[in-house]
């Protein structure tokens, strides 16, 4: 059976893949401290289920430690120049989004096909984790489909790998650590003392309170912590799960698909969630910073009752 | 209220510019402690859910085909497949931009689009370029602000189309959450939920747009 491992391990590889990559380039001044950051990285992947608890922390403080004493090299130039690029692009025509369009389309369908698929008795993959084991084996497919098709010189792949990992840099790393800092927030009870602040401070005795403190919380405290993604944790388990869910009998599905949305709308609101609204000001040379901001808040706060009604129409229909 | 620690050392961490990784796993730290679990439990605690949130970070497979096919030209080929989408005005090119930024991203093509490849090299100069032919000269003010408009464009596009698709971090995210309550849901279902707002964001932004082409015409008549 094939189970969630197996896609570690290809995880595992190829961030092994980067960090070889880095430890090989000369030119790179920084190329020890990348090689130790995804090598360490790699290491979680490939035997991080079998190490104790106490050394995978360990080692994720050890990568903090490289990022912030040592710091990290950025992304070297591009393989290929931009004529050759759009000589390539002419030549291949709409060709090129096949491998591209592959991950979806794999993804999909194995999706479906995996359901219930046995093979001597045994399911052929994991049924609780069908969607990630299928994006993983897609990623393959695509890659040998890329390989098949575009004949590039056989070091490309990880060369690539390199390239966009470490033009994405520690960001790849953030949202696993946000999601184990929610964990701590559970471990630490902090759910539940927000949820008493807000039910101590706002009536939620009715049903739609509950939708309404639980959709407007996500927006505010995703606008504080700049991401939707550690919000969602510290909301859900505060007022989401205890409240909309069990109190009141509310659709889990609902609650939280339109709950991680409505924390997108408190993202377009912050200066925190500086990838979005902060480096683009920067990037398209506009002299006020909150520009972006400024653009998308109207949107943000329209979009945010409208979740609120669909989500109070919806989550508690049976 | 002492576990809230880890809050306060987010919000004044991100405040004073410190390196975002470095600000979550010392908040998780000190969220531990503050709870009064000894150092090696807490540390021991965190590698523990680290592992466990491990699949959050799947999506990064997708990269050696992408990087493959960026070395072959993917961008070039996506920026003329994009100039050939031709709109008269600066509202409906960013809606027709809104559009495929949405369903690219319900694919799961997210890296299709962004500031870096899509807008600054392309989205921005042909929003601006189709106000100069539709209204004629622009001010700076009305510049920036129709670049701020192709930025905000490309974030509410890609936030409310991505959760559509299966395997996209936010999906998995809360698959994972809920799991640790043990509680079970499939991503196709949440993904199904997702289409609601997707729906309700490409309606209230696409006015906004439109209403942007008559702020734009309108301040041209107002000289």
């Amino acid at each position: 059976m094939i189970t969630l491992e197996f896609v570690y391990v290809l995880m595992g590889l190829m961030m092994a893949g980067v960090a070889i990559v880095n430890l090989r380039d000369r030119a790179s001044a920084k190329r020890y401290n990348n090689a130790a950051f995804w090598g360490i990285y790699a290491a979680m992947f490939l035997f991080g289920s079998r190490l104790p608890n106490l050394l995978n922390g360990a080692l994720v403080i050890v990568m903090v430690l490289v990022l912030v004493i040592g710091k990290l090299g950025g992304a070297p130039a591009e393989a290929t120049t931009r004529a050759e690029r759009e000589a390539s692009a002419a030549r291949w025509g709409n060709a090129l989004f096949i491998p591209a369009l592959t991950i979806p389309a794999v993804t999909l369908a194995g999706t479906f096909a995996f359901k219930n698929f046995l093979v001597n008795g045994q399911p052929f993959v994991d049924q609780t984790q069908i969607t990630l084991i299928s994006l993983g084996i897609s990623t393959v497919v695509a890659l040998i489909v890329g390989l098949v098709m575009l004949r590039p010189p056989l070091g490309a792949p990880i060369a690539e790998s390199r390239r966009l990992m470490d033009a994405v840099s520690w960001a790849a790393v953030l949202p696993q650590a946000l999601a184990a800092l929610g964990a701590m927030f559970a471990l630490a009870g902090v759910g539940p003392i927000i949820a008493g602040l807000v039910q101590k401070w706002i009536p939620l005795d009715t049903p739609f309170a509950a939708v309404a403190a639980y959709t407007i919380g996500m927006a505010l405290f995703t606008a504080i912590m700049g991401n939707a993604f550690a919000a969602f944790p510290v909301m859900t388990a505060g007022i989401g799960l205890p409240l909309v869910v069990h109190k009141f009998g509310g659709s889990v599905v609902v609650m939280s698909a339109v709950g991680m949305l409505s924390g997108f709308c408190g993202t377009l609101t912050t200066p925190m969630a500086a990838n979005f609204n902060i480096v683009p000001v920067a990037l398209l040379e506009i002299p006020d910073e909150y520009a972006v901001i400024k653009a998308q808040i109207p949107t943000a706060l329209l979009l945010l009752a409208a979740n609120t009604a669909i989500m109070s129409l919806f989550v508690y229909r049976r | 209220m002492l576990p809230l620690i880890g809050i306060l050392i987010v919000v004044a961490g991100f405040a004073l510019r410190f390196n975002p990784l470095a600000v979550v796993v010392t908040a998780a730290i000190a969220t531990g402690l503050a709870a009064g679990h000894t150092l090696t439990d807490v540390v021991a605690a965190f590698g523990k859910a680290f592992i466990e949130s491990r699949s959050v970070a799947v999506v990064w497979l997708a990269l050696p085909v992408i990087g493959l096919l960026e070395r072959s030209g993917l961008k070039e080929r996506a920026r003329i497949v994009v100039s050939r989408i031709k709109v008269a005005t600066t509202g409906r090119l960013l809606l027709a931009y809104l559009a495929v930024r949405q369903i690219t991203a319900a694919l799961g093509l997210t890296s299709l689009g962004g500031h870096a490849q899509m807008v600054r090299p392309l989205i921005a100069p042909m929003a601006e370029a189709a106000a100069e032919t539709t209204v004629g000269d622009i001010d700076d003010a009305t510049r920036y602000r129709i670049r701020a408009h192709a930025a905000a464009t490309d974030n509410i596009g890609v936030f409310f189309g991505e959760d559509i698709f299966i395997a996209i971090g936010s999906i998995l995210l809360i698959r994972g959450f809920l799991e640790q309550n043990g509680i079970h849901v499939e991503a196709t279902s949440l993904a199904v939920w997702a289409v609601p707002t997707a729906i309700c964001a490409f309606v209230i932004h696409g006015v906004r747009l439109l209403m942007l082409d008559r702020r734009l015409a309108g301040a041209r008549v107002a000289e």
